[in-house]
């Protein structure tokens, strides 16, 4: 893999690949001592041109517990906030040696534009960008629910037959859309929640169904449902009336956290509004995976990372 | 002006039968076949259309101010390279083209720099902020003779302003050239809102946004009676509002850009800036209207819409990129591919929507002219069985964010006659101070 840019591009070959490699990650994370010797002498920059404590201490610990080094390089207290351009501080970067650079922006595409702009050698991670995507996120809830249903025989499935319900603010979450692309890639279906004005104005070359009504969808029996976070600075912009009627429509509250199927899973990718679009009772459930993807998403990372450096890079199909 | 005279040998006025031209004294002196000139420069033009010098109503020439991506210089050098004799420069300058003053500098500029006619646009609003109207009469009045008002790169929003503006050029016999964009429907839009937009996770710039304030203007200027222009339309619906407007009576006339007659919203796929243009690129189903639209009447004219940028402003994020696209140097071959090419127009066509059309539109005298004794030497010698990958090496002016480069185009422009004056030499640009006056 060269470099990690969205979900789309992958195949189902692919991402099986990039969740197996996660899964012998996880079982090495079990070991007393976590740390593998893979990435020693590799550096890995990552460049967060947006705050996302979360994210960068993911990546940051998966980089390290593969032995690589590892530089955080954060758009505030540095020269992007004087107003560096995205060129000069990649080159900066590669005139440092960087092998791989995990970035974050503000502005949807920045990762591609990184990655094929010829300014650096280095792997590009995507490690969120604009509303566009965020793969690692994709493949992490991906990994997550396949070991909630298939637990310790994972290895080599897809999820071919399930079905997934995002629900929220999906005209700004490049969540859903990593989401969308990796769980059709790997055979799960796929219904989008919201009000509609939080749905793309034109989503027909998705391969999803919309549906506005979320106990139409919980009916429905969802095997997981994964709820985003929603802005509450989108009020503002008429996306929603107010904050109690988002809750009352699209919260997932104690109620219809009963009439989900026993077995379905509430996912939620952090930081979560409680209260708002997650209730108490929902989150600490013990169906609700929330702490399990971010435990998860270290190994997807290191996954990620690993397949990238060590992975034999070069002589795979490009993923750009 | 170097007095020399031209016999263009062989050339199709307009895609007719060749004929012999002769130029001499900065007038066609003769048109026939076999005529002879003793001491004129003969120009074998076996195989290649004449054309009245181009006239772009659209051009972003930045100076003042913004010298970096254009001067009036280096912008009417790209304009004689690419077969232009007139460029009606917008006032999005630095200060903003709004008074007399500014507009007379502009048109000395290009005066001194002698590649082209350079028409100053004056704005419409004080500072093309929307909420005064500008000294137009001034501007009308200036030497500068302005009857072009635009605040292109913003709408006149306010539909009272729009109105006043409308009513007040008719002293002059102005027209009022309109972005039509609706900013509150705009607000941080990146690219075409519909299936691309949402996969890319682009905020939308939605075709309504457009059409909603061209259906409001036509309806402004039919209520008072004015003549209104619709700068760069990009969607189908903007055709039928303004097919439907024509139909009504209402004096209207419309622009399209080479690019939106070529290229589609697929390009943004890549992020590369080079595609982020306002308005945005459109889908296959606009494009194909659009030259529909061009074909039977209802858009008047083609107009580059030529945006300088530096390599900073596209070299980073989209988002952070400028919007717009260089023009001038490719805007004939463009055409010749989307329109000629595909049988929608002939060359007399091109003659009518690149020259004849721009020049009435803007009040231009001296340009459009027919391709007959006594008229202005502004010609364009072009040769449409030539072509090849589009480089930068074509490119005149100072900036190189054209969207076309390594695209295969038709088409060569090899000579350029301003007033009698080769600006173009068979593909080679006069050197500036033998134009500059």
């Amino acid at each position: 893999m060269r470099h990690l840019l969205n979900t789309k591009d992958l195949s189902r070959d692919e991402a099986v690949r990039i969740l197996d490699v996660a899964e012998d990650m996880a079982d090495t994370q079990q070991r007393e001592v976590k740390k593998l010797p893979t990435l020693r002498g590799k550096t890995v920059v990552n460049l967060f041109f947006e705050d996302s404590t979360r994210t960068r201490i993911s990546f940051e610990a998966a980089a390290k517990r593969l032995s690589a080094d590892v530089i955080n390089f954060s758009a505030k207290g540095s020269s992007v906030s004087k107003g560096e351009s995205l060129q000069d501080t990649a080159q900066t970067l590669q005139a440092m040696g960087a092998d791989a650079v995990v970035v974050r922006h503000q502005a949807s595409g920045a990762p591609r534009t990184l990655a094929t702009s010829g300014w650096i050698s280095a792997g590009v991670v995507n490690a969120g960008d604009g509303t566009h995507a965020h793969p690692t996120q994709a493949l992490l809830d991906a990994f997550t629910i396949r070991k909630r249903c298939f637990g310790a025989d994972s290895r080599g499935r897809d999820l071919a037959g399930l079905r997934v319900a995002i629900v929220g603010d999906i005209l700004h979450s490049r969540v859903a859309r990593s989401n969308v692309w990796l769980l059709h890639t790997l055979g799960a279906h796929v219904t989008l929640v919201g009000p509609p004005t939080l749905i793309p104005q034109d989503v027909s070359a998705w391969p999803v169904t919309v549906e506005y009504d979320l106990d139409a969808a919980i009916a429905a029996g969802p095997d997981a449902l994964m709820m985003l976070r929603i802005q509450l600075e989108r009020m503002n912009a008429a996306y929603f009336p107010t904050e109690r009627e988002y809750t009352r429509a699209w919260g997932l509250d104690a109620g219809r956290l009963a009439a989900l199927p026993a077995d379905s899973i509430v996912m939620h990718p952090g930081p979560m509004n409680r209260g708002l679009e997650i209730s108490a009772d929902a989150a600490d459930s013990p169906r609700s995976t929330v702490l399990e993807q971010v435990t998860n998403g270290v190994s997807v990372r290191m996954a990620v990372l690993y397949l990238l450096l060590a992975g034999g890079r070069g002589d795979e199909k490009e993923n750009a | 002006m170097t007095g020399e005279t031209f016999l263009i040998r062989g050339a199709r006025p307009e895609g007719g039968d060749a004929t012999d031209i002769l130029l001499r004294d900065g007038v066609i002196a003769e048109t026939g076949t076999g005529l002879s000139a003793a001491g004129a420069t003969v120009i074998d033009a076996d195989g290649l259309i004449a054309l009245p010098g181009l006239v772009d109503l659209h051009t972003h020439l930045r100076e003042p101010g913004y010298e970096a991506s254009e001067t009036v210089l280096s912008g009417s050098r790209a304009g004689a390279s690419g077969g232009f004799t007139a460029l009606f420069a917008m006032p999005n300058t630095s200060p903003v083209a709004d008074t007399a003053g500014v507009v007379e500098q502009e048109l000395a500029l290009g005066e001194a720099a002698g590649y082209v006619t350079v028409q100053p646009i004056g704005a419409v609003t004080v500072g093309q902020k929307g909420e005064r109207l500008a000294e137009l009469g001034a501007m009308a009045r200036s030497r500068a003779k302005v009857r072009v008002f635009s605040d292109d790169g913003f709408c006149v929003w306010d539909p009272l302003i729009m109105r006043r503006a409308l009513e007040y050029v008719k002293a002059f016999d102005g027209v009022v050239a309109q972005h039509a964009q609706d900013p509150r429907l705009t607000e941080g839009a990146q690219m075409n809102e519909g299936t691309v937009s949402a996969e890319l996770g682009l905020t939308g710039w939605p075709a309504m946004a457009e059409e909603s304030i061209i259906a409001r203007d036509v309806l402004l200027a039919e209520h008072v009676g004015s003549r209104l222009h619709v700068c760069h339309l990009s969607t189908a619906g903007s055709v039928d509002i303004i097919r439907w407007a024509k139909k009504r009576g209402i004096d209207v006339t419309a622009e399209v850009t080479p690019h939106h007659l070529l290229l589609t919203e697929e390009l943004a796929r890549g992020y590369d800036a080079r595609f982020k243009v306002n308005p945005p690129l459109r889908r296959e189903e606009d494009v194909l209207a659009v030259r529909e639209g061009l074909a039977d009447g209802t858009i008047d004219i083609v107009a580059t819409d030529h945006a300088p940028h530096p390599a900073e402003a596209k070299a980073c994020e989209w988002a952070a990129a400028a919007n717009g696209m260089v023009g001038l140097e490719s805007a004939l071959r463009v055409v010749q591919q989307a329109m000629v090419e595909t049988g929608l127009l002939d060359w007399a066509d091109v003659a009518r929507v690149m020259s004849r059309t721009p020049a009435r539109i803007g009040r231009l005298e001296g340009h459009g002219r027919p391709i007959a004794a006594g008229e202005p030497a502004h010609l364009t010698l072009h040769d449409p069985a030539a072509g090849g990958v589009f480089t930068t090496e074509d490119l005149r002016g100072r900036s190189v964010n054209s969207p076309y480069l390594g695209r295969e185009l038709p088409g060569r422009v090899a000579w350029t006659f301003h007033a009698g004056t080769a600006t173009l030499r068979d593909g080679v640009l006069a050197p500036t101070e033998e134009v500059a006056r």
